[in-house]
């Protein structure tokens, strides 16, 4: 028994100490605001890039399109927070009753096209754009005047510290969950293309998300997001336990997810996808939920780093640091959820804090010529990336033992396996 | 729970389906809506001032020139080693920023005045903005040629996702090393053009200029169609495959198009109307007429590279499949590099004509239009040389149209829509041939 919980316990163990030991570290005023933003940063980056692993690594479909998903998650939290700051519940409302409402009626939908055969593409998409519609048009119209007042009411009569806190983890689950839908309207039609295809789009989405940003306070009806000059006076409410806990809630899901049939059957497209289909896999639908669930991850990072930052600007959603977390995906090694989350940290840390405190400073230019050439002599030196396929005892798989005769089958050496006894090698950990 | 949403037909009770054309008409039935919408936009524009919306076509077509140049080295660096290049995007910016150095501290764009002083002015801008645009080739080319030489070849048989990442490396490599400040400076650098800029309206085009260019025109159209014609008659005729082989030529489809697109575009500025009070008076500088005019001097001359010569055939065989070819004495990675040297060069000569037109370099200016054109290059079908040009084409209306009509911050959002519109609509794109797939 416990040789099973082995893994887990260590890793759980291990988790605590460094929360507990940072929390003491920022308690007793030994690290200062710039490192305790370093690690933030940290933790945010790596939940994108292990959204993109998802993606990416176990799913094979090539995106550059986390920093927007990063972006709507970032802004639309942020906005939540902003307007609850200043007595307004209305964005609290839209995006909570909205993305709920627009998650029944996509039930509602796909229980409806189920009835069909031979429905296009084009026509699942539209019919998902007008439930989205509905939705969020039922919430903004009678939903805010219905429970503006109410929620006002219930969270106003709590102390404000527990107030603030509930509203902290209404935003995040908000800009997650708009971060989610948008990535689910947007897969819908672009997974369908080829894998290259796919990278394009979602790099066009990442600038089109860009565009949006900057003409907030114009083309959008948001005033308060000021457009290309910046979001200011977002409260800054992110703190350690709350980093801490988004990142764990990230890792720990990825990983069950993964380790499920669901996660099976996403790593099975990577794979090869028509033989997935073959064995009888939905993989239009394992697709989608990897691409959803990797954007959801990227909106609740957006939505822990508009908190600490408590400045938005759409300069740093810019699709040229889309290829950020691809960088460290592939540094870290592709479909590998520990060399995700070390590269993760040791790249903010190394690059915004160690680099920037101990080099003169006519470093910073030098540095986007340094990383790439550091990825060049990556690719060509060990493309499988510094960690592999390796992964920590709890994140890697376990397998129920193989059956008997299985075994027996390989152990027994034919003449022509004899011939060539190296290739006969049966290990119980599959790889991921 | 995992089971339902893997396998929804095994839920024990098969379904009844019904077919789905309804949904697919109605789905349709809304885009053709929005489409209408959208030309009805256009179309307003038209009537209520014709002159400005003719003008901004023209715009668009100055800008598909110049993405065609850079969307012909994607399709085909694409087709034979089926690599999105992204750093193509910047050996533009290198090319464009050569031609800056050539001209604004070389004056290299004034080197047959310098050795012949007696040269006419015209002359002397002639051949030195062929010397400038030649020289931008020459460096973007061997740019291009290195790059795939150090940071592809070596993945050549790794997974194609390794060369892609690289290929992500080598583009902000070229774009950060440029922005070094003894490099380019990451600053916006005012272009001086190699030639002076004028601008034509109705008066100054001679109506002699106009009728010249009809009768050419016309007698190269004339040419065409006798040809095809001739070849339309089969065996019938004595001429069948001459007429098919000249039909082909690359100078009469240089005429084609060279004489089309000039006389249409020197005919709409040399007519002055006034009607109602709308007055529909065109400018076009010359600056559009030698965008467009490289543009169809190196199509024509890739698109006889690739057609007629030994280098051209070698490089359609590799792409239809590189082990064959290579059993058939070809020398792949020969070609392989040729492809790259050829496409670099194309994307040079674009930086500059781009640099000509918006008179501003900037070591990050490549990305934007790179993407773009690649864009470009999938909606016509990429691995196609006529579908570069048509996709590009495209891209310039709807950009330049946008930025026009509708809204001029979301240019760029609704050329990147455009891209999974028409991949939905044909997923080959427009002039694509499907995939030989295997199982």
């Amino acid at each position: 028994m416990f040789k099973r919980m082995k893994p887990s316990v260590t890793f759980f163990g291990v988790g605590l100490l460094i929360f507990v030991v940072i929390q003491a570290l920022l308690s007793l005023g030994l690290l200062n605001n710039y490192w305790r933003g370093i690690i933030f940063w940290g933790a945010a980056i790596t939940m994108v890039s292990l959204g993109l692993n998802l993606i990416y690594g176990f799913n094979g479909q090539f995106s550059l399109g986390q920093y927007g998903f990063y972006a709507i998650g970032a802004y639309a939290s942020a906005d939540v927070t902003y307007r609850w700051v200043r007595g307004d519940p209305s964005a609290l409302v839209v995006v909570l009753t909205g993305a709920l409402l627009a998650l029944g009626f996509y039930i509602l939908v796909s229980a409806f096209l189920r009835r069909f055969y031979g429905v296009t593409v084009m026509a699942r998409f539209t019919f998902y754009v007008l439930a989205t519609i509905l939705a969020f048009a039922i919430a903004v119209i009678a939903f805010v005047p219905l429970f503006g007042p109410l929620f006002s009411a219930v969270l106003g009569a709590l102390p404000t510290a527990v107030s603030q806190q509930i509203v902290f983890l209404l935003a995040l689950l908000g800009g997650a969950a708009l971060a989610g839908i948008a990535s689910f309207l947007f897969g819908i039609p672009v997974l369908e293309l080829g894998s290259d295809y796919f990278g394009i789009a979602t790099l066009g989405f990442t600038i089109i998300i860009k565009v949006l940003l900057d003409n907030t306070d114009t083309i959008l009806p948001f005033p308060e997001m000021k457009g290309a000059r910046g979001m200011i006076g977002i409260p800054q409410w992110t703190t350690w336990p709350w980093v801490f806990a988004s990142l764990l809630l990230v890792i720990v899901v990825m990983r069950n997810v993964l380790h499920s049939s669901v996660g099976r059957a996403i790593v099975s497209v990577r794979e090869d996808e028509r033989a997935a289909e073959l064995v009888g896999i939905d993989v239009t639908n394992a697709k989608i939920l990897a691409f959803v669930l990797g954007s959801i991850f990227a909106g609740l990072a957006g939505g822990i780093r508009a908190h600490d930052l408590a400045f938005l600007h759409p300069q740093s959603f810019n699709f040229i640091q889309s290829f950020n977390p691809l960088i460290i995906v592939v540094f870290g090694g592709l479909a590998s959820m520990t060399g995700t989350i070390v590269t993760g940290f040791f790249w903010i840390f190394l690059l915004e804090g160690i680099l920037r405190l101990f080099l003169p400073t006519g470093f910073e230019t030098w540095r986007l010529v340094v990383y790439p050439l550091i990825l060049l002599l990556m690719m060509l030196l060990r493309p499988e990336g510094v960690f592999g396929r390796y992964e920590l005892p709890f994140l890697r798989r376990r397998m129920p033992p193989l059956p008997a005769e299985a075994l027996a089958v390989v152990a027994e050496p034919t003449p022509l396996r004899a011939q060539t006894p190296a290739v006969v090698e049966v290990t119980r950990e599959e790889v991921v | 729970m995992a089971q339902t949403f893997l396998r929804p037909a095994q839920n024990g009770v098969m379904l009844k389906r019904r077919n789905g054309m309804p949904l697919n008409r109605f789905s349709q039935g809304l885009f053709v809506l929005l489409g209408l919408l959208v030309v009805y936009v256009l179309g307003r524009a038209f009537w209520q001032n014709p002159g400005v919306f003719v003008q901004q076509v023209l715009n668009g077509l100055q800008l598909g020139f110049i993405y065609a140049l850079i969307a012909l080295g994607y399709t085909m660096i694409y087709g034979i080693v089926k690599l999105i290049n992204f750093a193509h995007g910047d050996v533009f910016m290198v090319g464009a920023f050569t031609s800056f150095y050539a001209v604004a501290t070389l004056n290299l764009h004034r080197w047959p005045a310098a050795l012949f002083p007696g040269i006419p002015e015209g002359l002397m801008m002639l051949v030195g903005t062929v010397t400038v645009v030649l020289l931008s080739m020459a460096i973007s080319g061997t740019l291009a040629v290195v790059m795939e030489r150090f940071a592809y070849r070596p993945l050549r048989n790794k997974p194609r996702i390794a060369a892609l990442i690289t290929a992500i490396g080598v583009s902000f490599f070229v774009e950060y090393f440029g922005a070094l400040p003894f490099v380019f400076t990451n600053n916006y650098i005012t272009y001086p053009r190699p030639f002076a800029v004028q601008v034509y309206s109705a008066g100054m085009i001679a109506p002699w200029v106009l009728v010249v260019l009809w009768v050419i025109f016309l007698l190269i159209v004339a040419t065409f169609g006798w040809l095809t014609a001739l070849a339309r008659q089969g065996s019938r005729s004595r001429y069948h495959v001459q007429a098919q082989t000249w039909k082909r030529h690359p100078l009469l489809q240089f005429g084609l198009l060279f004489f089309g697109f000039i006389t249409v575009v020197v005919t709409l500025t040399g007519v002055r109307i006034e009607t109602g009070g709308k007055v529909w008076d065109l400018t076009a500088s010359n600056v559009t007429l030698v965008v467009m005019g490289g543009s169809i001097v190196l199509q024509v001359l890739l698109s006889y590279v690739v057609s007629r010569t030994r280098l051209g055939k070698a490089m359609r065989a590799a792409a239809y499949d590189k082990a064959v070819a290579r059993l058939m004495g070809i020398n792949v990675d020969g070609v392989i590099t040729a492809t790259f040297a050829l496409g670099g060069g194309l994307a040079g000569a674009a930086g500059v004509l781009y640099a000509t037109v918006f008179p501003q370099v900037h070591h990050l200016m490549g990305i934007i239009p790179g993407l773009k054109a690649f864009v470009a290059a999938v909606i016509g079908g990429i691995g196609s040389i006529p579908g570069a040009f048509v996709g590009s084409l495209i891209m310039g209306q709807t950009e330049m149209l946008t930025a026009g009509f509708i809204s001029t911050p979301m240019r760029d959002a609704v050329a990147f829509s455009l891209l999974i519109v028409v991949l939905l609509v044909w997923p080959q794109g427009i002039f694509g041939e499907p995939p030989a797939e295997k199982v």
